[in-house]
Order: C-alpha cells, then sequence, then structure tokens
C-alpha cells in the first residue's frame, strides 16, 4: 500500500495499482462472503443446530464458559460423563474452539448484541471458513502472488472436503483448525520471505492457536521442520530459513507447552522430536556458515575435521538419549492415532475403538472425487507451476501436498488436510493457465490486427482486448482471479502493446494458437463451473444433514425423523436430574448436551476398559447386563434402533464393535459366539448369544407386534426371535419412529427366604464364581 | 389417597365448624333463588351462580358475603360477580362489582368469604340479582391417582348439594355438567337426576344457613390437564412496526401420574390407540395477522406444529415432542409477531400499548404467569392498568445495541386461567426521534471506522523517524516513484517512435512528403522535450545508494533508447530522402533493411529492459 500511496498521483500506473488493490479487497470480501453462505445449506434446509455428536460436547463446554468463566473452565471436572470416574474437562480438550466461540460471545454480548450462545456456535465454523480462504489467499500470494492466491482463495471457499467439516451447526474443531493452519503456514512462509523477526514472532503465536485448536499441530510441527531440512539439503539455506525456524521452535514449544492437554508432551512424545534436531542441524548449519565466513579456506577445512568428530559424538548421545526415552514408553512415544497414521494397519491390529470410528478409516477413490472433485486433476499442474522457478515458498508448498496425500491416505478425516494445498496448488495451476492462454489470445488478437490494419493498432487492439477479457469473464467463479490480474497486467499492457512485434522472438515459446487457446479457456470454464456445481451440490445434499434430524422425501411429502431430540428432551424432563443413562459411547455427548443426564461412556473414547463394560453389558445376558449395569448405578439403558423406518447406522449394525471392544478386555466375550459361519445375523440362523443379548432384546422387545412379521427393514430380513419378555428391565420410553428406546433397571425383587437359601446352595456349587468373573464391576 | 382423605377430614371439620357456628351475623338478607351450574368438561371447574337476593331486615345492606368451602376457596383462580337488573329477556348485566377477601371473626377457618359491595345500597324488601363465575384450579382429583397407559382417565369432583351461604336460602338448584355419559358413580341425595352427561341436584327448599350437603362425582374426563408450572412470556414493542411476543411454557400434565411401562406400541396401536389419558396436542388462538411463528425447545426447532389463520385469528396446533403422560413434563417456547398498529394506541399524548394478559392456550391453567412488558429505549411515565391485581416490577433490559436500556414492566400472577385472558394497557411516553438513534450509531460506527482507515493508510506511524530502516524504505519508495517517471517516459518516446513508423507509412501509401516532415518535425521536439526531462531524474536516482543496483539498468535503457531514436532517425531521413529524390521503394527498403533490423534488435533490448524494471 505504501507503495502505491507514494507515486505520485495522477500516473495512470497508479491509478491502476489502486483500482486493482479495491478490486482484489473487492473480490476478497466476496469469496468471504461465499463461504460463509455456501454453508448455510444446513440452516435453510433444516435449522439453525448443532450438529451430529463431538459438536455437542464443544457446545456444552462453550455453555460452561460462557456461564462460568474461563478461571472455572479450567479446573472444570465433569461429574455427569464417565460415571463414576468423571473427566478433567479442563486439561483434556482442545480449547481453542470454545475459547475463540466463547471470546465471540462474550465481545457481542458486551456491545449489546444479544445472541445466544448456541447461534454463535452454530455460525463459528463458517465464519472461520471465510477467514480461512483469506488465510489461503495470503499463502498462496506469498508462493505464486495475488492472482494464484484469489484462484486458491476462491477455490477453497467451496471445497467440500473443507465444507463437510464447517457447515454452519457442524461446530468442531476442525472449523477453526483449518484456519489456522493456513494462516500458520502463511506467517512461516512470509518469515521465510522477509526475514523479519516481527512475523517469526505472529509465527509462534498462529501456531500457539493451532495447537489450542486441534491435535493435527503435529502436522505443522512436522512439515515445517522437513522443510527446512528440505531447504538445507538442497542448499537453500539462509538467515531467513533461520530466523522464520528458530524462533517458532523455541517460542513455539514454550507456548505450546502452556496448553493443558499438550503439556510435558510438546517436549516428551516423538511427535515432536523431528523440530528438535533439525533444531540443532540447523544451528549446525548457522554455525557452519558463519564460520566459513570469517576463515580462509584451509582454516575452515581443519575446523570442519574436528568439528565433524565431535558433532558425531555429540548426534550420537543424543540419538541414544532419544531412542531410550522412546524405547522407555510402551508405545514406543507415538499416540495410537499418530502411529496409525505411519503404518495404517496398526489401529486395526491393536485398537479397535480407533478402528471403530468411520472417519478413521482410508478413503476411498470415490472420497477424493466427493470431497475435492476436479482439483485432483489441476493439482499436478500447480505442481509443475510451482517448479517453475522453485523457490522457498513454492518448495514448501509442494512439501505440503505431498506429505498431506500421503496422511490422506491414511485416514479419511485427514482428507481436510489435503484439502487446502489441493486448493493452492489447483489455485496456483489455474492462474498460471489463464495466464498463459490469455496473453497468447492477447498476442494473437493483437498481431492479426497488426496484419489486417496496420495503421491504428493500438485503438483496434483495445477494444479487442477488452473483449476477450470480458469472455473469460463469463466463466463465474474460476475466472475470478483474471479480474485481479488484470489490475497487475494493465500495468505491463502499453509495453506489450508497443512491444508485440518484438516479442515473437521471445515468447514464441509461451505462445499457442488463438482457436487452441480460446478452446482451453473455455474447457478451464467449463472444469470450474463443473466444480461449482459440484461443490454447490455436495454442499445443499450431501454434507449440511445435522444427523441428528433425518427426513426423507417420499411421494406425500417432506417426513421428519426426530426422534433423537424427542427422546433427550424426555429424558431431560422426565427423569430425576442425577439419574445415569447408559448408551453406546456415540450417544454419550449428545446425551450430556440435550438431556443433561450423566452418562457412562461418552464419544471422548478415553477409557477402553469403561468402554469395553459397557459393550460387555450390550453383549451379555439380560441378568449378567443388569448387574453389570447395576454396579455402575445405572438408571436408564438407552438403545438407538432404526429397524422400523430403515435407519441404518443404528446400535444393531454398531454391534459388533461392542462385542470386539468388550471382548478385548473382558476375554469371555467372544466374537466368534455372535456369527454364525463367520456371518453377522440376526434372523433365525443366528446363534442363540446373539439372539440372547442385552442389545437384541431392547432393541427389538415387542417389535414383532408393529407388523406381525417382525420385519427388519435395515437389515432386510426376519428377527430370529420373535416373542421374548424381558425381566429386568422395563420400557419407559420409545420415541415416535421407534428410533430410541429408552429402558429402565427394574429395582431388585425382594428377597424370599428359601430363594436365597437355593441361591446359596447354587453358589456353593461354583456358578456365581463365573459371574463374579463376567462382572468386571462387583 | 392421602389427599382425598384429607379433604374427607376437610368435610368432616367444615360439618362440624357449622354446627358449631351459633350466632347468625349475616342474617338480614334472604336468597330467594340460587341457581347453581358447575362446567368440569375441561380440567378447570366453572361455577356460574345466579343469586337473587332480597333484604327481609329494615336496614339497608351494602355488602354481601360470598362463601365456599375452604377446600375449594383455596383453589379459587378467577372470582368475579355482576348484578343485573329486570327480569326475563330484558335482563342486562352491569359492570362488574369489586370484591375482596375477607375474614370475619368468630368464623370457623373452613370456610372462604368473600365480600362484594353492592353498586348501592340495597334497601328493606328491594331485590337484586347476582351473578358469580368462579373458575377453581385443581379442584378435579384424579382417582385412581396412578393409572397405567391402558386405563381411562377418572376424576373426581367434591361438591355441595346445598349452596353454602351465611344467608337463608329459599330455592336452589345445582347441575353439573361432565365431559361425557361416562360417570362412574355420583352422590345419590333427594332430588337427584342424570340427564346424559349432566347430573341435576334439587331443587332444595329453605336451606338454614351454612346449609351443607357434601357429594362426590367420580366421571372420565378426556381433557387435557395441561397445567402450565411456570409461564414467561415477553412482550417486546418495537416502534419499527413489530409487536414480539416469546411465550416459555413450563408444561405438566396434572391429571393421573403414569404407572409402569410406556408401550409405543399400544400408542401407535391404530384401530384402537391406547393411552388416551395422554395429551397430544394443544391449540393456542392467537391474534390476527400474528406472522413469524416459530416453536421450539433449548435444543433446536420441534417440527410438529400446524397453523391455520384467517381474518379473525390465527389458530397454532402445536404438539409437544412427546406424548405427555400424566406427571410427564415439558418445556417449549413459542414466539410469534403482531402488527403494531393492532396493539398500540396513543391517548392524551401518551402512548398505549393494549394487549391480553394470559396464554393464547385454550385451557391452560398457569400456575406462576410472569409477564414482561419490554417498552423501546428512552421511554418514559410508564404505568400499568389492569382488571385485576397483579404484582408489578420493573427491570431494564439492554438488547440490540443499547446503551441506557430498555425499560421492562413485570407483571406476576399466580393460578391463572382463560377467564383472566384479559386486555391489560401499558402507558407510556416516547418521542419518534430515539427511533433514529441507533440507525444514527451504526452510520457513525461505519463512518469512523472508514475515516480511521483512511486515516491509518495515508498516516505515517513510524515511532522512529531516524532509523535506517524507516529512511531507507522512505527513499526506496522515491526511487520506485522516479523509476515509475522514467518509465512512463521512455514509454512516450517509444510511443513517439510508433508515431514516426506510422508516418513513414503513410508516407509509402500516399506519397505525401510534407506531412511526414511535420510529423517528424513534431516528434523531434517531442523527444527532445521528453530528453530534457529524463535528465533531472536520472540525476536524481544516481544520488541514492539504494538503487545503485538498478541505476546502471536504467542508464543503459536511456542509452539504448537513444540509440534507437538515432537509428530511427536516420532511416526516417534516408526514407523521406529517397521519396524526394524519388526513388524506386524497393530501393529505398534495399537502403533501409540494416537499419531496419539494429532498429528491431534494439527496440527488444529496451522492451527487456523496460519489463526488468517493471519487476521492481
Amino acid at each position: 500500500m505504501a507503495a502505491v500511496e507514494s507515486l505520485p498521483p495522477g500516473t495512470p500506473s497508479a491509478m491502476r495499482n489502486a483500482f486493482g488493490t479495491v478490486l482484489s479487497a473487492l473480490i476478497l470480501v466476496l469469496i468471504g462472503v461465499l463461504a460463509f453462505s455456501i454453508r448455510l445449506f444446513s440452516v435453510i434446509k433444516y435449522e439453525s443446530v448443532i450438529h451430529e455428536f463431538d459438536p455437542y460436547f464443544n457446545y456444552r463446554v462453550t455453555q460452561f464458559l460462557s456461564k462460568n468463566g474461563i478461571y472455572e473452565f479450567w479446573n472444570w471436572f465433569d461429574d455427569r460423563t464417565w460415571y463414576p470416574l468423571g473427566r478433567v474437562i479442563g486439561g483434556t480438550v482442545y480449547p481453542g474452539l470454545t475459547l475463540t466461540a466463547g471470546t465471540i460471545w462474550w465481545v457481542l454480548n458486551s456491545i449489546n448484541i444479544p445472541l445466544s450462545v448456541e447461534t454463535v456456535c452454530v455460525f463459528t465454523a463458517p465464519v472461520f471458513s471465510a477467514f480461512a480462504s483469506w488465510a489461503t489467499y495470503l499463502l498462496t500470494k506469498e508462493v505464486k502472488g495475488s492472482g494464484a492466491g484469489l484462484a486458491a482463495a476462491a477455490l477453497l471457499a467451496m471445497v467440500p472436503s473443507y465444507i463437510s467439516r464447517s457447515v454452519a451447526g457442524s461446530y468442531d474443531n476442525e472449523a477453526v483448525a483449518i484456519f489456522a493452519l493456513i494462516f500458520t503456514f502463511y506467517l512461516y512462509i512470509k518469515t521465510l520471505n522477509t526475514g523479519s523477526l516481527f512475523y517469526a514472532t505472529l509465527n509462534a503465536i498462529a501456531y500457539f492457536y493451532m495447537v489450542c485448536s486441534w491435535g493435527g499441530y503435529t502436522f505443522i510441527i512436522n512439515l515445517i521442520p522437513m522443510h527446512v531440512l528440505l531447504c538445507i539439503v538442497t542448499g537453500r539455506y539462509s538467515p531467513r530459513l533461520y530466523i522464520a525456524y528458530a524462533p517458532l521452535v523455541v517460542l513455539g514449544t514454550l507456548l505450546a507447552a502452556l496448553v493443558p492437554v499438550v503439556g510435558f508432551n510438546a517436549v516428551l512424545t516423538s511427535e515432536h522430536f523431528a523440530s528438535f534436531l533439525v533444531f540443532i542441524i540447523i544451528h549446525v548449519v548457522a554455525l557452519v556458515y558463519y564460520i566459513k565466513g570469517i576463515l580462509t579456506p584451509k582454516m575452515f577445512k581443519v575446523a570442519v575435521t574436528l568439528v565433524v568428530s565431535i558433532g558425531l559424538v555429540v548426534c550420537l548421545i543424543v540419538v541414544a538419549v532419544l531412542v531410550a526415552l522412546v524405547a522407555s514408553s510402551p508405545t514406543g512415544g507415538w499416540s495410537g492415532r499418530s502411529l496409525s497414521l505411519l503404518d495404517p494397519t496398526y489401529a486395526s491390529k491393536y485398537i479397535p475403538i480407533i478402528a471403530s470410528v468411520s472417519e478413521h478409516q482410508p478413503p476411498t477413490w470415490p472420497s477424493y472425487f466427493m470431497d475435492i472433485n476436479v482439483l485432483a486433476f489441476l493439482v499436478p499442474a500447480g505442481i509443475i507451476a510451482c517448479f517453475s522457478p522453485l523457490s522457498d515458498a513454492s518448495s514448501f508448498v509442494v512439501l505440503y501436498i505431498v506429505m498431506s496425500v500421503y496422511f490422506s491416505g491414511v485416514m479419511v478425516r485427514l482428507m481436510l488436510v489435503l484439502a487446502p494445498a489441493a486448493c493452492i496448488m489447483s489455485g496456483i495451476a489455474l492462474s498460471q493457465a489463464f495466464d498463459v492462454f490469455t496473453g497468447s489470445i492477447k498476442y494473437q488478437l493483437s498481431s492479426k490486427s497488426k496484419d489486417n490494419a496496420e495503421d491504428n493498432t493500438s485503438t483496434k487492439n483495445a477494444p479487442k482486448d477488452d473483449a476477450s477479457s470480458g469472455k473469460t469473464d463469463k466463466g463465474e467463479e474460476v475466472s475470478k482471479e483474471r479480474s485481479s490480474k488484470k489490475g497487475k497486467k494493465k500495468e505491463r499492457e502499453p509495453a506489450e502493446k508497443l512491444s508485440v512485434k518484438s516479442k515473437i522472438v521471445k515468447k514464441k515459446a509461451l505462445v499457442l494458437p488463438l482457436e487452441a487457446s480460446i478452446v482451453a479457456l473455455l474447457l478451464l470454464i467449463m472444469l470450474g463451473a463443473f466444480y461449482v456445481i459440484h461443490c454447490v451440490w455436495a454442499a445443499a445434499e450431501a454434507y449440511s444433514a445435522p444427523s441428528i434430524v433425518l427426513t426423507s422425501q417420499s411421494h406425500d411429502g417432506l417426513h421428519v425423523f426426530d426422534d433423537f431430540r424427542e427422546s433427550y428432551a424426555w429424558l431431560s424432563h422426565n427423569t430425576d436430574v442425577d439419574d445415569k443413562v447408559a448408551s453406546w459411547w456415540d450417544y454419550g455427548y449428545q446425551t450430556t448436551a440435550m438431556a443433561n443426564r450423566t452418562v457412562i461412556v461418552d464419544n471422548n473414547t478415553w477409557n477402553n476398559t469403561h468402554i469395553a463394560t459397557v459393550g460387555t453389558a450390550m453383549s451379555s445376558p439380560e441378568k449378567a447386563a443388569w448387574e453389570i449395569f447395576n454396579s455402575l448405578d445405572v438408571k436408564y439403558v438407552l438403545v438407538v434402533f432404526g429397524g422400523v423406518i430403515g435407519y441404518p447406522s443404528d446400535d444393531i449394525n454398531k454391534f459388533l464393535w461392542m462385542v470386539r471392544i468388550g471382548g478385548g478386555e473382558f476375554p469371555h466375550i467372544k466374537e466368534a459366539d455372535y456369527l454364525r459361519d463367520g456371518q453377522y445375523r440376526i434372523d433365525s440362523e443366528a446363534t442363540p448369544t446373539m439372539l440372547n443379548c442385552l442389545m437384541y432384546k431392547l432393541c427389538y422387545y415387542r417389535f414383532v407386534e408393529t407388523d406381525g412379521k417382525g420385519y427388519d427393514r435395515v437389515r432386510r430380513t426376519e428377527i430370529g426371535k420373535k416373542y421374548f419378555k424381558l425381566t429386568h428391565f422395563e420400557e419407559v420410553f420409545t420415541s415416535h419412529h421407534w428410533m430410541v428406546r429408552i429402558y429402565k433397571l427394574k429395582p431388585q425383587k425382594n428377597r424370599i427366604r428359601g430363594r436365597v437359601k437355593k441361591l446359596k446352595q447354587k453358589t456353593s456349587s461354583g456358578v456365581s464364581s463365573k459371574s463374579v468373573k463376567k462382572n468386571p464391576w462387583m | 389417597m392421602k389427599k382425598n382423605s384429607s379433604v374427607v377430614v376437610d368435610l368432616l371439620l367444615l360439618l362440624l365448624a357449622i354446627t358449631v357456628l351459633a350466632t347468625p351475623a349475616f342474617s338480614d338478607l334472604v336468597l330467594s333463588k340460587v341457581e347453581r351450574r358447575i362446567d368440569v368438561t375441561s380440567q378447570i371447574a366453572r361455577v356460574t351462580k345466579t343469586l337473587k337476593v332480597v333484604n327481609s331486615g329494615s336496614e339497608s345492606v351494602s355488602e354481601f358475603t360470598l362463601t365456599f368451602p375452604k377446600f375449594l376457596g383455596n383453589n379459587l383462580a378467577y372470582l368475579s360477580v355482576s348484578h343485573s337488573e329486570g327480569k326475563g329477556k330484558a335482563k342486562r348485566s352491569l359492570a362488574n362489582l369489586s370484591v375482596k377477601e375477607a375474614h370475619p371473626k368468630g368464623m370457623p377457618d373452613s370456610i372462604s368469604f368473600y365480600s362484594v359491595s353492592l353498586p348501592k345500597p340495597l334497601s328493606k324488601g328491594d331485590t337484586l340479582t347476582l351473578e358469580v363465575v368462579a373458575a377453581f384450579t385443581n379442584v378435579l382429583q384424579p382417582f385412581p391417582e396412578k393409572i397405567t397407559q391402558r386405563d381411562i382417565h377418572l376424576v373426581m369432583l367434591q361438591e355441595s348439594a346445598q349452596y353454602l351461604s351465611p344467608y337463608v336460602v329459599e330455592s336452589q338448584s345445582l347441575s353439573i355438567k361432565l365431559p361425557n355419559a361416562r360417570i362412574e358413580s355420583y352422590s345419590k341425595l333427594e332430588n337427584t337426576k342424570v340427564q346424559g352427561s349432566e347430573i341435576k341436584y334439587g331443587p332444595y327448599k329453605n336451606l338454614a344457613q351454612y346449609s351443607y350437603a357434601p357429594i362426590v362425582v367420580h366421571f372420565e374426563s378426556k381433557a387435557a390437564f395441561a397445567v402450565a408450572e411456570k409461564l414467561v412470556r415477553e412482550i417486546e414493542v418495537s416502534h419499527w412496526g413489530n409487536v414480539q411476543v416469546t411465550e416459555h411454557y413450563n408444561l405438566v400434565h396434572r391429571g393421573a401420574q403414569l404407572k409402569g411401562e410406556f408401550s409405543r406400541l399400544e400408542y401407535q396401536d391404530r384401530p384402537n390407540p391406547q393411552g388416551v389419558s395422554a395429551f397430544r396436542h394443544l391449540l393456542a388462538r392467537l391474534p390476527p395477522r400474528a406472522h413469524s411463528i416459530y416453536y421450539r425447545d433449548d435444543i433446536g426447532n420441534i417440527s410438529t406444529s400446524q397453523m391455520q389463520s384467517d381474518s379473525k385469528k390465527t389458530e397454532l396446533l402445536i404438539e409437544p415432542r412427546f406424548p405427555l403422560f400424566g406427571g410427564w413434563k415439558t418445556f417449549f417456547t413459542i414466539g410469534y409477531g403482531l402488527p403494531l398498529s393492532d396493539f398500540l394506541f396513543a391517548s392524551e399524548g401518551k402512548r398505549f400499548l393494549d394487549i391480553s394478559f394470559g396464554s393464547p392456550m385454550i385451557d391452560l391453567v398457569t400456575e406462576k404467569l410472569i409477564v414482561q412488558v419490554v417498552l423501546p429505549e428512552g421511554s418514559k411515565d410508564i404505568s400499568v392498568t389492569t382488571p385485576f391485581a397483579v404484582k408489578q416490577s420493573h427491570e431494564i433490559k439492554y438488547s440490540h445495541l443499547d446503551i441506557a436500556g430498555r425499560p421492562v414492566v413485570v407483571l406476576e400472577k399466580n393460578n391463572v386461567v382463560p377467564d383472566h385472558n384479559q386486555k391489560i394497557q401499558v402507558y407510556y411516553k416516547f418521542s419518534n426521534i430515539n427511533l433514529l438513534s441507533e440507525p444514527l450509531m451504526l452510520i457513525t460506527g461505519f463512518f469512523v471506522l472508514f475515516i480511521t482507515c483512511i486515516i491509518y493508510t495515508r498516516a505515517d506511524f513510524s515511532i522512529s523517524k531516524s532509523s535506517a530502516a524507516y529512511l531507507a524504505k522512505l527513499q526506496w519508495d522515491e526511487v520506485l516513484a522516479t523509476l515509475q517517471e522514467v518509465q512512463n517516459i521512455i514509454q512516450k518516446c517509444l510511443a513517439a517512435h510508433d508515431k514516426l513508423e506510422a508516418s513513414l507509412r503513410d508516407l509509402s501509401r500516399t506519397g505525401d512528403i510534407q506531412t511526414c516532415k511535420a510529423a517528424r518535425k513534431s516528434t523531434d521536439s517531442l523527444l527532445k522535450d521528453l530528453s530534457k526531462e529524463l535528465r533531472p531524474l536520472l540525476a536524481s536516482l544516481q544520488s541514492f545508494p539504494s538503487a545503485s543496483q538498478i541505476s546502471p539498468k536504467v542508464e543503459e535503457l536511456v542509452a539504448k533508447e537513444r540509440e534507437l531514436q538515432e537509428k530511427l532517425m536516420a532511416k526516417h531521413t534516408t526514407v523521406v530522402e529517397g521519396y524526394e529524390k524519388k526513388s524506386s521503394g524497393r530501393d529505398i527498403e534495399n537502403r533501409i533493411a540494416s537499419q531496419q533490423q539494429k532498429i528491431i534488435a534494439l527496440r527488444q533490448e529496451v522492451d527487456d529492459l523496460l519489463e526488468f524494471i517493471d519487476e521492481i
């Protein structure tokens, strides 16, 4: 800006510059609006409500924060979950999202804009995706100029992968974390380009925000060292690199250790070791460069031998310490999720609870097309563009895309990290392609008109030029960056116009035939249009369902299945405030947030044994299950059942995971007992263990009476055991479409003397010792 | 059962008290005819009485005493007494009379007394007809108190077949209107008749003071026993044309409690659905032209509601998230906007809001009703008139962009029945200029924001004006500016060259040497001027140390440009001379061919240099 202002006013170039700045600012604002509004489909089609599972927890934490203040929040011990263990929320949660939304809420309320916490939470994600697209602009601008920046920002604003995690209501860590990630990368590149300590400090702060927001910060703290190492190895070491890296590691690690959930992990776990190693290396390299500068070549050689021998010894010691540290911890110092990143088969082998989450599965090929669409084809072009010429910044984005492609291949969830990289690459590719095509069209047109009527070249040139650019403007979103490019290009236009003839020689390589470039342009625009259509479709149809409200379109209108909230509302108003509700962990967060009841396990999954206990109870026969639940002080059991309306992600379909996780801790639960010839079935062929387990009974209790046959619409079969009674549980609530069924544990019957005696006799015969083993809580 | 037995004890006590009563305290009046009708079709017992009062004493009487047994009196939600004059068809009822609770001395606790002040003292021998309307809540006792889903809902009403009065009653009759003909049991006294869903007691003649004959009616009720334990109605007045009403209901089903399982299967059983004791929906009758209606609770929108509207009313049929069985509770919020012009009026320099007090729900009993009327910021002299006594207080609410806050009138009343749905008036003063304050505030805010932006970009905020980096930056800006000028001049030169070329082409076409020479002359002078302009710029560029890397390039550019200029001039001269000598075109071409090549090469170099400088 300063440069623009200092130009003598009135000169055409200054005007154009100012015009370009204003235009790109305007485009950025529009991109922000686009990013925000494309995510509102969920509010328009459904309602302004928090989505899915984890967002409910975040929402609850935010409510607590806004009610009790920040100090109470840090010290919050939540006794309404993981009963009877409880959970230290303040120390186990990434507080970035909550603090962000809490701050927004606080600011708005202190200027008397009375928005509810819920509203703020619902709209945090769309607001931050606008920020994320601006951050993408900044990052790409640092790499390849503002044209590419605008293209990348526009692409990111509507990339389906990111939309899937940031629609209005999807109040999850990723919503702010992606912004933090891109912004951290931008500040790193900015520091690398300027060598300014100011940006380096900002970078550390942005990194701190990222650490606050998401566990994915380890991606940053591994990617940046890798890039630094790459720069050193390829001989690109410069003081700017040092400024960009060293403060980040020191400040960043100190700041990261301030976040309670990270704490000493910032220096103790293997995820962070790469950064320290590179930190040492960069100092050694810096020292070498310094010494090289002050010593004569001969002296330098002597010094090298000296340093190398000492350095090797030190390195060996350090490596030995590291290895010892790593070896001393059971998982080798790596957390389960990180390990499953390095070895994709790790989770399925050792940790069923990680493997049971669908977003931790490797993605399929169609999901790539679904989530990044045409970007997948543009990325290679972008990589090529980054190599001509290769700069520090462009090598970074190349590294970024390579790493994120690998990680996204391991876990569906990390597709989210790939999306910004793909957008940046595609933005670069698109911008370069448009540059080449429009450039050659312009050249061809002007040379043609020169041939036709040589006398008034310039006058004729101008309108044709406008026409060509006007044509591209029609290409909706993608050509947006064109217009800003124009701002920059216009500076050169006079020069180009005048020197067209001379350019024949120089630019021959880059000039394409007129027809070819027009066709290519049109194709690019079509590609862009296809992308836009796909994104809007994905935002509207695929990703905007809140999953707590289901709808189905049938011939007689729209059907709304609001069973989850129906039963949560019932729980919250018609049970005692301290009652404990047992359900599979998927519904833990929702139960605490919507029904305000204490749950046994929730989506945090921090205690495998506890989850296994619930899994065991669900897969045990009624009596044993009652005992487990009773020992956990459970009053109500909640199951989700889709058999009546055909809702596929119900508890019967998740049941095998309960068996597996339960069996992992309590070996008397064997997966094989529930499978008939390796097949999971609930029809008449099912095993007796399956037909007698609690989950089966709770789901299908009196189900047969609905249609007389007991036809399950999800499994598409008639159920195996149709008529049975519950002896230890009673139905207290079933929602309108039977999706949620809540049972109450019946109180224990009064003991009759004779029966006690009988029981005692049985105990002596050794039956009860078995049952003790079965119940882990006795 | 506990409750019931206590009621029975109450009754016994009451009878005891009545027999104990010795002195006739209110004996001057005689009730010549009493007709009582009790309507129990809903959960509210609505008692209508017609009393014909005759003054048989010698003194004129100005007060009349109404009595209820205590267990009814405690549940009295609404009482209004009006008197009517004339007879038969010409009867017209007049204004309500003021009623207040009385505690006459020496009277037993088991009777509630209300004294009515008569419109004019009743002199000896005069008669007066009083119409009494009383609504009682909680007097229909569910019996049994707990039922299963399959049972029907039975309730019990206790009353006295004879009218309890401190006066002598000459003739009285009672009719009880039940919701349907299914009657489990009723007390059989003399003169008891059952007609369909109506039970008639009486007429009984010449009853002494405080006559009492307890009766119990046990019958089926399908009415919704919906009780709002707490209802907060917020009425927010916006002078931009809207009255926003938001109502928060804490609803409970006060009928017989559900015992045992709730089976959705039986509840949804098509041919004979069970669970009739649950209520599925509530009907709210909103004012006409109500708009933007919503229905939600604290976890989101509730999608089960229907709306019908015509010019007289808006009917909203809402279904709670789940069917409400006895003892079950729920919470929800409904909100709607109303056009301001229907509710806000002006009188005597004041404005007043004329809006109904109670809930729009039909047959809903509200145990605690809080009405908050939020007036616009800047309202003054607030006063409220209500047709019945309510507790009043004032609050301040801060809403969108408020500074001083909005005054809130809080009205509280317990035990509210639909009979309380009368209009209340809130008077206040408000000047229209206050309307503009918030838009103006916004405009000012944005104005200040833009001004700050402008100032920030124009002004220099460096802390140390003498630091090396700052000076370097300033100098660099200057260098850039100079470069820009140099570039412009070179561009102009190149444009001049083009013009020269164009003139040559003209020459080849027309052969007009004079115009060509004139063009040459003008170009010459222009170029000379330009080179004059260029000189100081170059000098200044050289003086900057930071431009040391650039200045050689710039100098090269200028040199090349000059060379180009010379070559071009030479070419021009050659061509013009050629034409003057009338040599053939080919000859001229040959002569300038070498020059032309050099010119092209030079032009190329100049362009390259320009591009290089441009990229700085």
